[in-house]
């Protein structure tokens, strides 16, 4: 910000914010700059809140999954309380709770935000364009096994599908089933087996 | 007010209504029935954000619906399952 109130676009944007083409986004601009100019937060939290989410990865999913995988006391405290136990890991989502689903040999589990497109964005990153799309978010919970299908998950009907709509403040990821054959397998290289779309619950197996 | 009306297990109805403001239950979910399946935490009333802070805060649920009640012709099993979050002031007790 200029010593001077000149309101200098060029300086008081942030450089990974695409210049406004549109009323709603010059709006939302203005909104900002009216916020930070009240003193509700500044630029430089703005900026750490970014660059926190840039941040962000399926790799800490992944941490997450491969620690609950090989350690039955921390999967029972993350199924029972999502947001305290990856605080354990260093991870954070607050304000929202954390929800974590676990796929087992009957149940897939499989997550959507029908109104938007909520996602533990600050622990998992931004999300894949086709959960965001229309598409996904009006099928899934309408047509699970065929949206799945398209994937490439093939559900027998023995297998109990449930669908996560994350309507309002928690948000989700699921734990998926950890490979056969990988019980010697160190942590560290379980995470890596882990895949984004598993913690959505668009893939059910993962490879080795 | 923050003890829970609903415990895991009740039957609930969600509300079938539409006020003009923002309130995060979509279509497909009003008027339908299911059971307690979480109590979550106290949060900001989605309906009053639009203008002041979401007090007073509500409790939200975890409702779960049998697949097969939402959507006629539905293509997959008696037992798949739907899970929504509702905030307590769009439930009632349903038989």
């Amino acid at each position: 910000m200029s010593e001077h109130h000149d309101h200098d676009h060029d300086r008081t944007f942030q450089p990974d914010h695409a210049e406004p083409t549109s009323d709603a986004a010059r709006l939302g601009l203005a909104l900002r700059e009216l916020l930070i100019e009240a003193g509700h937060y500044t630029a430089d939290e703005e900026r750490q809140v970014i660059e926190a989410m840039q941040g962000a990865s399926p790799e800490n999913g992944a941490k997450i999954v491969a620690r609950a995988w090989t350690d039955p006391g921390y999967r029972e405290r993350l199924l029972d309380n999502g947001i305290e136990a990856i605080k354990e890991l260093g991870f954070d989502l607050q304000p929202y709770e954390f929800t974590v689903m676990e796929n087992t040999h009957d149940t897939h589990n499989v997550i959507v935000c029908t109104l938007c497109s909520c996602y533990p964005r600050a622990l998992l990153g931004m999300s894949p364009a086709w959960y965001k799309s229309g598409s996904y978010r009006a099928r899934v919970v309408r047509e699970p096994r065929s949206v799945l299908r398209e994937f490439g998950v093939e559900l027998s009907d023995d297998v109990e599908v449930r669908v996560h709509d994350s309507t309002a403040e928690l948000r989700y990821m699921v734990l998926p089933q950890r490979p056969d054959g990988t019980e010697n397998w160190s942590e560290e290289d379980l995470a890596k087996l882990v895949t984004r779309d598993s913690l959505i619950g668009t893939q059910r197996e993962l490879g080795q | 007010m923050n003890e829970p009306l609903f415990k895991t297990g009740d039957r609930v109805r969600i509300d079938d209504r539409t006020p003009p403001v923002h309130h995060r239950v979509p279509a497909y979910a009003k008027g339908r029935v299911g059971v307690i399946e979480r109590v979550c935490g106290l949060h900001g009333k989605p309906e009053k954000f639009i203008r002041g802070d979401g007090e007073p805060r509500q409790r939200i649920y975890r409702v779960r619906i049998p697949q097969q009640e939402l959507w006629e012709e539905y293509g997959g099993t008696d037992r798949d399952k739907l899970d929504i979050e509702i905030f307590e002031h769009w439930l009632e007790p349903a038989e």
